[in-house]
């Protein structure tokens, strides 16, 4: 606490403060308290109090004056320091060794900072013991720092399980990691606040394909089968850390994991839309029958391969392992030996083009 | 508290797609002038349905960084932003380049939406493209001897793509700063392939309308013109082909004068931008404006 919290507090007392177990009230006297327990004191005895009390003064200054009550920063904030579930006292302690929590792939810390400001900290999760991480400290860099994922790709969901490592912010305000947290995980913070008040507007997927126009008009033939193979396939936490909230209709609940993201997804997103579309136009063709020869290790091995790619495992595959029917060797020793130009086995694609 | 809002195309492919659209808004931050400035798209995030929520001002002005009125700024955006009672005669632009700007509420927010036209069919998109040339050049004051072909992709969704282009190059030629303008076209006529044929002048600028650099202005375009046989392996600015010499510029989406016209945009909706330093609105350089 410092002198112009305590002069705050003090002009503050008529209006009345009732914040995190500090009661302030009246214009001299006044009554002053801590949860359950109150008593009049004339001015002297309301300076004497708060400097009994400095951190109940600079926590109701932090929140009140700092960062501002209401809305989805305040609430935000708070979340980040379990304001809900601890007493003032406990959250000091807390946050002198700094309070930590997961937002998707960012950890966040809170501590405590000069006078009971709060300052934050922000990295990836795997960096929490990584001590040698590029230090950051605008807010807008951060959407150059998050375009690409550690293996050079480019990230063109923010929410996929692919979030750089290796960069920090170690001292943020409220306002800028509030800030820096929209520009890695676009939007969440509002959506988590409208979830959290009840007020999610979640747009399900027959109303968003409804909406569509142009080439994307022909999401909406997708059967309800074929959108949870596509949900499925986009949507768990695998591939999204986002939570799926959005169903095929209202009364429609889609059978796939919705994950356990901290923040919600209110509808199908634009990747989501761009795969479905694809999907439609996969799910035109009729299937055929085709004879492919093939030993039982090779028809396992094409299904490690398509495991493989499908997981994302191809990167791991170790340069030699001979064994992992995915590594590179295996797979082109199979197309050397089963592949011809009319494709797997010898058996074409469209045999009767061959008979032409 | 008043936000501006630049809505861009964005990418699932090009990483680069959105960098214009970043750059100019760091601009506009740097000015002070707006209490928020956000960057929205189409194929990134925050999308055009969320970007709304995620800003504490209730006066939003949402300027679109897209070269044409059609079917994106006229339909998609509106639509996604879920702006109420929106129309298109709102803009007041039957000849498909004068938008102005409509004022209506966001269905999913308390926020009231200027919804401004795009930064591409805006007046002074000219003195952007004339800049561009400029800055390729190296000449501040081109005169005789230069001529300038602004290139579009054409037949798109719908035809106002071209408009855009045949707009600014009439703005162009009227001002007299080169000997010959012309617009130009990849996929119709008159194509960008042929560009020495439509030219006397001993040096040609050319300068593509587009917003972003990607596959159509790094590979496409100076192939077509013969630039390069392989663009990945570069050319030379200029070069001379039939010889003429040939300056091309790249994306004019990506010179920082577009944030002038980004400016304009909600200044003209009401957006107030008083404080901004060397700003000159409504005051082109090199063009007469009409």
């Amino acid at each position: 606490m410092n002198a112009p919290q305590l002069d705050a507090l003090v002009a503050s007392a008529s209006d009345g403060i009732e914040f995190d177990g500090l009661s302030v009230s009246g214009n001299g006297p006044y009554t002053v308290g801590i949860v359950g327990e109150s008593r009049a004191v004339e001015e002297a005895g309301l300076r004497e109090f708060a400097e009994a009390n400095p951190w109940l003064v600079s926590n109701w200054y932090y929140w009140t004056r700092v960062v501002g009550t209401g809305g989805a920063r305040y609430d935000f904030l708070r979340w980040v320091e379990r304001a809900d579930e601890r007493d003032v006292s406990e959250r000091y302690e807390a946050l002198s060794t700094g309070v930590s929590r997961s937002w998707g792939q960012l950890r966040i810390t809170a501590e405590l900072g000069e006078d009971g400001k709060r300052r934050y900290a922000l990295r990836h999760v795997d960096d929490a013991d990584n001590t040698d991480l590029e230090g950051y400290e605008d807010p807008l860099d951060a959407r150059g720092l998050v375009k690409y994922d550690d293996r050079g790709r480019y990230r063109p969901l923010s929410t996929a399980p692919t979030l750089p490592t290796g960069w920090e912010y170690p001292d943020l305000s409220g306002e800028d990691l509030v800030r820096t947290v929209d520009f890695v995980y676009p939007a969440t913070v509002a959506n988590w606040h409208r979830e959290r008040e009840g007020e999610l507007d979640v747009t399900h997927f027959r109303e968003t394909a409804e909406r569509q126009s142009g080439i994307y008009e022909i999401v909406s033939q997708l059967s309800v089968e074929e959108i949870e193979a596509a949900a499925e396939t986009c949507c768990v936490d695998s591939q999204c850390l986002k939570r799926r909230m959005w169903d095929e209709d209202e009364e429609i609940d889609l059978d796939v994991e919705r994950g356990d993201g901290e923040f919600p997804c209110r509808e199908p997103c634009s990747l989501f839309i761009t795969a479905a579309r694809k999907f439609v136009t996969l799910g035109r063709e009729e299937t055929r029958r085709y004879e492919f020869e093939l030993t039982p290790t090779e028809k396992e091995q094409v299904e490690e391969i398509i495991d493989a790619v499908a997981e994302g495992r191809t990167e791991e595959i170790r340069e030699a392992d001979m064994n992992e029917g995915a590594n590179r060797y295996r797979a082109r020793y199979l197309r050397a030996r089963r592949m011809t130009e009319e494709g797997l086995s010898g058996t074409p694609t469209y045999p009767e083009d061959q008979e032409l | 508290m008043q936000a501006l809002v630049i809505v861009g195309h964005g990418s699932h492919l090009n990483p680069g797609s959105s960098t214009p659209t970043f750059s100019h808004a760091d601009t506009i931050r740097e000015t002070g002038v707006f209490d928020e400035v956000r960057e929205a798209f189409w194929k990134e995030e925050p999308s055009f349905r969320e970007v709304l929520r995620t800003l504490e001002s209730d006066e939003v002005y949402v300027v679109p960084l897209f070269i044409s009125e059609g079917y994106f700024t006229e339909r998609v955006i509106p639509r996604e932003l879920r702006l109420e009672g929106w129309d298109v005669s709102a803009w007041d632009s039957e000849d498909g380049v004068s938008a102005t700007y409509a004022t209506s509420r966001a269905t999913d927010v308390e926020k009231t939406v200027h919804y401004c036209g795009p930064a591409g069919t805006h007046d002074s998109m000219s003195d952007v493209i004339v800049r561009r040339a400029e800055s390729i050049t190296g000449e501040s004051d081109m005169g005789a001897g230069f001529g300038l072909a602004i290139v579009g992709h054409g037949t798109e969704r719908n035809e106002n793509s071209a408009k855009a282009i045949q707009y600014h190059a009439d703005r162009i030629r009227e001002s007299g700063r080169f000997d010959e303008v012309k617009a130009l076209f990849m996929d119709e006529e008159p194509e960008v392939d042929d560009v020495t044929e439509f030219f006397e002048s001993p040096d040609v600028v050319v300068v593509p309308l587009f917003v972003a650099d990607g596959f159509h202005t790094q590979e496409d375009i100076p192939e077509d013109m013969g630039l390069t046989d392989d663009y990945r392996t570069g050319y030379e600015i200029p070069t001379e082909v039939d010889g003429q010499r040939i300056w091309y510029s790249g994306a004019v989406g990506t010179e920082s004068l577009m944030a002038d016209v980004l400016l304009e945009r909600a200044a003209e909706a009401g957006a107030d931008v008083r404080g901004v330093d060397d700003w000159t609105q409504s005051e082109p350089e090199g063009v007469a404006d009409d």
